[in-house]
C-alpha cells in the first residue's frame, strides 16, 4: 500500500507506513471538510494514527494583492478571507491601518463597529453551529441557525447594502451613517435571541447521541493549545481565559461588561458550550451598546490619500474564530510594502492532527467541524 | 382442484398484484413527498411547493427526472453485480408487502371473493423477515461492485449493521409469537381483538398478559437501523462516507435504492402496526355508546375535503385553485361513500390500518430530522450490548408471564 | 394439501415475478432514454476530486467477518426460539425451563464474546492483545 501510494506520485509520502496502515483521502471535494480542505488520513483500521492537511486550493494571494493596491483599495479584499465573518475582517484591517496612520476612529464609529462586529460574531457562530451539527448528523439545527443568521444579515443589508462581503467600515471610521432604526432592529433581534439559543440547546446539549459524539473527542490540553498558537473559542474551551477584547481592548469593548466563557476539558463538547455562551455574551454586549450610541462624526481626520509614515505595525482583534492579526509594513508610499495576515483558522487547523490521533474517521469530521475553519481564510 | 379455478386464482392474483404494486409505488413516491414536507415544517421551511399545488406533483417530476438522467456507469465496475444490486434491492423491498393484510374484509374481483392480502400464507411473518433480510445483499453487492473505496466501506458497514440489528429484530418479535402462537399475520391481528377493562384495546403493545413495550422498543429501533435510516444511517452518512454504498450509482439505479429504502419503511411500519398496534382493529370498542366511531373514516375524509376546498379556492395560482378543490370534492365523495351502509363496515379495517401505518411513518420521519447520527462503533455497541440483551430479556419475561398466566 | 399450498404460495411467486419484471423494465427504460455522454473523468470512481489510486477491492477489516460469524451463531439460536414460541402454550413449564437453559447457554457464549471484546468495534489496546 505504501509503495503503491508513492509511485502514484500524488504527493510525497514521507512517513513509513505500518503493516496494517492505509491512507484515506478526504477532500478536497468532500461534503464535510467545510470547503476545499484536503486531509490525508493514515488509518489503522478505522483509527487515525496520523494526518496531514493539504491546503491552498483556495489560495488567491490576498497578501500579495495588498502590495499593489493602496490602503483603501485593499479593504474589500479582506472581506473575502473569512467570508462568514467579513465585518470582523474589515474591523481588524481598518484598525491596523489607523494605528499605522496614528489616527483614531471617533467614538460613534467605534460603538457602531462594536455592535456590527458582535452581530457578526453571533452570525459566524450560528453558521458554525449549524454546519457542525450537520456534520454530526443533526440536520435541523442548521435551518434554525440560518433563520437567526438571516436577521443579522438583514441588519447588515440595511446598513451597507451587502449581506456577506459587507465592506462595512472605512479606514478612520465608518463609510455610512447608521440608518435610523439600527438600534430598534438590533434590540428586536437580541430580545428573543436568548430563547433561540435555548432552542438549540434543547435539541443538542443533553441529547445523548450528541454528547456521545462530542464528549472526550478531539481533546486539546491548555498547554498544547498555547504551544500550537491556537486562539479563540478553541483555546478558551481548553481552559485558558484569553480574549483580546479583554486583554487588549479595541473598538469600544472597554466600555461594556461581559464575561469570557471557558471550558474545562478542551473537548468538542466544551467547545460547543463555549461558543453557545459566547453568543449569549455577544448579545449582552449588543444590548449594552445600543443603549447609548454617542452622537458625533463617523469619520476621523484622514485624508483622501493615505500615506502612512514608514514603519511597521501589528494589530489584532478577537475574531469569531480567534486572533485575527494584521502585520503591515509601510514604506511611506500609498501602497503597503508588505501585509501579513494571521488568520485564526490556519493556526487552529494545525492542531487538527494532534486532536484526531487515536480517534475514528467519523470523529475527524466532528473535529474539523469544531475547529470552525473557513478555507478562504486558511488559504487566503 | 380443476384448471378453471386455478386459472381464475391466477388472474385474480395478477390483478391484485398489479394494483398493489401500483399503490405501493405511488405510496413510496408520496412518502418521499410526505417526508420532505414534514422535514420542512420541522425546520421552518415550506418544502416542495413549485411542482403542482403544495408540490403534489413533485414525486412525478422526480420520477421523470431520474429516468432522464445520464446513466453513468463507472469504469471498473463488476457490471453484472453492479446492475443486479439495485434490481435486487427494489424487487425485494416491494415484494415483502405481499404478505401484509390490509383489512379483514374480502373484495370481489370478477365475482371471486378474495381477501385484502396477496399471499395469506401460514408463515407470513417468517416470509417477510426472509425477504427483507435478503435485502442486505443488494447493499453489500452494490458497495462491492462499484469499485470505489467509499462504496465498499459504506456497503460493508451497512451490511454489518443490518445483520447486527436483524438479530434484535428477530428476537423482538418472539414475545408476540409467545402470546399469539401463530405466524400468520391475519391471525396475529385477530388474536389482538378485545378490550381490557372494556376500553383499553388488547393490542400486543398493551397486552394484558405481558405488555410488549420492551418488544416494541426493540422492534422499532432495530427496524430503523435495518432500513438504514437516521440516526442509524451510517451507510450513507454523507458527511463521512460521501453517499455510502450508492456513491457510484446514478439515474434510475440510484432511484431504485431510494425507492427500496422507502418501500422497506412502509413494510416495517405495516408490520409494526400488525404486530404491536392491532393492525386493522379499531381502538374503540364497538359498544352502542361508541358507535359513532364507525363514522370516523368518513368524518376524517370529509374534514380533509372541506379543508382542501376552502384552502384551495384561495391558492396562489390558477392550477392550484382548480386542482385542490377538485381533490377536495373527490375526498368529499369518498367520504359520502364511506358513510353508506354497505361500505362503512368494509372501510373500518383499511382505515385504521392505514392510520396506524401513517403514524408509525410519521414517527420515523420525526426521529430522522431530530436526532444526530450515531458513530459506527457506538451503533454496533448499542446493537449488541443494549438492544440484544433487552430483546432477550423481553423473551424471557414474556414466556414467564405466559406460563404463570395459564 | 399440495393444492392449498400452491394456492397460498402462487400469488407470492406471481408478486415476486411482477416486481422483478417491473424493476427490470424501469432499469432498462432509464438506460434507454437517459443520455450517455461518457468521458474518462466522469467514469472514474469518486475520490473527493483526487485521481483514484489503486483498486478499491482491497482486503478489508477482519472485524466485518467477526460480526458476520457472531451474527450467524446468534441468529441460528434466535431462529430456534421461533418454533419453540409457536408451541409454547402446550409445553408450559417444561418448555420454559428447557428454553431458559438454552438461553443461559446462549448467554454464556455472549458473555464470553463480550469479555473477549468481540462486540466492541474499537477494542482498546489491551483487549486487542487479548484477542490475538
Amino acid at each position: 500500500m505504501a509503495e503503491r501510494y508513492k509511485t502514484a506520485g500524488t504527493n510525497v509520502e514521507t512517513t513509513v507506513l505500518g503493516a496494517d496502515e492505509i491512507i484515506l483521502n478526504m477532500g478536497p471535494q468532500h461534503p464535510s471538510t467545510h470547503g476545499v480542505l484536503r486531509v490525508k488520513l493514515r488509518l489503522d483500521g478505522e483509527k487515525v494514527v496520523g494526518s496531514e492537511c493539504v491546503i491552498g486550493y483556495l489560495h488567491r494571494g490576498v497578501e500579495k494583492i495588498a502590495e499593489h493596491r493602496n490602503y483603501q483599495q485593499f479593504a474589500p479584499y479582506v472581506d473575502r478571507m473569512d467570508y462568514v465573518a467579513a465585518v470582523s475582517n474589515g474591523l481588524g484591517y481598518c484598525e491596523a491601518v489607523e494605528k499605522l496612520l496614528g489616527v483614531e476612529a471617533p467614538p460613534r464609529a467605534r460603538v457602531i463597529r462594536t455592535i456590527l462586529t458582535e452581530l457578526q460574531r453571533i452570525a459566524s457562530h450560528l453558521f458554525w453551529l449549524g454546519t457542525h451539527a450537520l456534520d454530526i448528523g443533526a440536520l435541523t439545527p442548521l435551518f434554525y441557525c440560518l433563520r437567526e443568521r438571516e436577521e443579522i444579515l438583514k441588519i447588515f443589508e440595511k446598513y451597507c447594502g451587502a449581506r456577506l462581503t459587507t465592506h462595512a467600515f472605512r479606514i478612520g471610521g465608518m463609510q455610512y451613517e447608521a440608518y435610523d432604526e439600527l438600534e430598534k432592529d438590533v434590540e428586536r433581534f437580541c430580545k428573543d435571541f436568548d430563547k433561540r439559543v435555548d432552542e438549540y440547546e434543547a435539541l443538542l446539549t443533553e441529547n445523548r447521541i450528541w454528547v456521545g459524539r462530542t464528549k472526550g473527542i478531539g481533546v486539546l490540553t491548555a498547554d498544547a493549545a498555547i504551544a500550537m498558537g491556537v486562539t479563540g473559542p478553541v483555546l478558551r474551551a481548553s481552559g485558558v481565559q484569553w480574549d483580546i477584547r479583554k486583554a487588549m481592548p479595541y473598538a469600544a469593548y472597554d466600555q461594556y461588561e461581559f464575561s469570557i466563557p471557558t471550558g474545562k476539558s478542551g473537548d468538542t463538547y466544551d467547545r460547543y458550550l463555549v461558543r453557545l455562551e459566547e453568543m449569549r455574551q455577544s448579545r449582552k454586549i449588543c444590548l449594552q451598546a445600543i443603549e447609548k450610541i454617542p452622537a458625533g462624526p463617523i469619520l476621523g481626520k484622514v485624508g483622501k490619500v493615505l500615506k502612512p509614515p514608514p514603519g511597521e505595525i501589528y494589530h489584532s482583534i478577537e475574531g469569531p474564530k480567534g486572533e485575527l492579526g494584521y502585520y503591515i509594513v509601510s514604506d511611506g508610499t500609498t501602497q503597503p510594502y508588505r501585509v501579513r495576515i494571521r488568520p485564526p483558522s490556519l493556526m487552529n487547523l494545525e492542531a487538527l492532527d494532534q486532536m484526531i490521533r487515536g480517534h475514528l474517521v467519523a470523529d475527524v469530521v466532528a473535529v474539523i467541524g469544531t475547529l470552525d475553519i473557513v478555507l478562504g481564510e486558511v488559504d487566503r | 382442484m380443476n384448471d378453471t379455478i386455478a386459472r381464475s386464482i391466477l388472474v385474480v392474483s395478477l390483478v391484485k398484484v398489479v394494483v398493489l404494486l401500483f399503490l405501493v409505488l405511488t405510496a413510496v413516491a408520496y412518502l418521499v413527498w410526505f417526508e420532505r414536507k414534514v422535514a420542512a415544517h420541522i425546520q421552518g421551511r415550506w418544502g416542495p411547493y413549485r411542482v403542482g399545488p403544495h408540490g403534489l406533483l413533485q414525486p412525478l417530476a422526480d420520477g421523470v427526472k431520474f429516468l432522464l438522467k445520464e446513466d453513468a456507469t463507472p469504469a471498473g465496475v463488476d457490471r453484472f453485480l453492479y446492475f443486479s444490486a439495485p434490481l435486487l434491492t427494489m424487487t425485494l423491498a416491494i415484494s415483502a408487502i405481499a404478505m401484509i393484510p390490509f383489512g379483514p374484509a374480502s373484495i370481489h374481483i370478477f365475482g371471486i371473493a378474495t381477501p385484502l392480502v396477496i399471499a395469506n400464507i401460514s408463515v407470513g411473518l417468517l416470509a417477510i423477515f426472509a425477504i427483507t433480510s435478503v435485502g442486505v445483499y443488494g447493499v453489500a453487492l452494490g458497495g462491492w461492485s462499484s469499485n470505489s473505496k467509499y462504496s465498499l466501506l459504506g456497503g460493508l458497514r451497512s451490511s454489518a449493521q443490518m445483520i447486527s440489528y436483524e438479530l434484535s429484530l428477530t428476537l423482538s418479535v418472539v414475545g408476540i409469537l409467545l402470546l399469539a402462537g401463530t405466524f400468520n399475520l391475519s391471525e396475529l391481528i385477530m388474536r389482538q381483538d378485545g378490550y381490557t377493562w372494556g376500553h383499553l384495546p388488547k393490542w400486543n403493545l398493551l397486552n394484558p398478559t405481558f405488555p410488549q413495550i420492551l418488544g416494541f422498543f426493540c422492534y422499532f429501533v432495530a427496524a430503523i437501523a435495518e432500513t438504514n435510516r437516521a440516526p442509524f444511517d451510517l451507510a450513507e452518512a454523507e458527511s463521512e462516507l460521501v453517499a455510502g454504498y450508492h456513491t457510484e450509482y446514478s439515474s434510475f439505479k440510484f432511484a431504485m435504492f431510494f425507492l427500496g429504502e422507502y418501500a422497506s419503511m412502509i413494510t416495517v411500519a405495516c408490520l409494526a402496526s400488525i404486530l404491536f398496534l392491532g393492525g386493522w382493529l379499531s381502538p374503540f370498542p364497538q359498544t352502542p355508546g361508541l358507535d359513532w366511531t364507525r363514522y370516523l373514516p368518513a368524518g376524517v375524509l370529509a374534514v380533509a375535503g372541506v379543508a382542501l376546498i376552502i384552502h384551495g379556492v384561495r391558492y396562489i395560482n390558477v392550477f392550484g385553485r382548480i386542482a385542490l378543490p377538485v381533490l377536495g370534492v373527490i375526498l368529499g365523495a369518498l367520504s359520502f361513500l364511506c358513510s353508506q351502509p354497505g361500505v362503512i363496515d368494509d372501510i373500518q379495517g383499511p382505515f385504521w390500518f392505514l392510520a396506524k401505518v401513517l403514524f408509525v411513518l410519521f414517527v420515523y420521519v420525526w426521529v430522522r430530522w431530530t436526532l444526530p447520527r450515531f458513530r459506527y462503533d457506538q451503533l454496533m455497541r448499542f446493537g449488541w450490548k443494549v438492544l440484544f440483551p433487552v430483546a432477550l430479556l423481553n423473551v424471557i419475561l414474556t414466556s414467564l408471564a405466559v406460563v404463570m398466566r395459564k | 394439501m399440495s393444492g392449498n399450498l400452491a394456492q397460498a404460495y402462487a400469488p407470492l411467486l406471481i408478486h415476486l415475478l411482477v416486481a422483478l419484471g417491473l424493476s427490470a423494465i424501469l432499469l432498462i427504460l432509464s438506460s434507454l432514454i437517459g443520455q450517455h455522454r461518457p468521458t474518462r473523468e466522469k467514469m472514474q470512481p469518486y475520490e473527493c476530486g483526487i485521481t483514484p489510486v489503486g483498486d478499491a477491492r482491497e482486503p478489508f477489516d477482519v472485524k466485518f467477518y467477526l460480526v458476520a460469524m457472531v451474527f450467524i451463531l446468534f441468529d441460528v439460536e434466535a431462529v430456534f426460539l421461533y418454533p419453540w414460541a409457536y408451541v409454547f402454550r402446550e409445553l408450559r413449564w417444561f418448555g420454559f425451563t428447557e428454553m431458559l437453559l438454552y438461553i443461559l447457554i446462549l448467554l454464556a457464549g455472549y458473555v464470553y464474546l463480550w469479555k473477549k471484546g468481540a462486540l466492541d468495534w474499537n477494542p482498546s489496546k489491551t483487549q486487542r492483545d487479548r484477542q490475538t
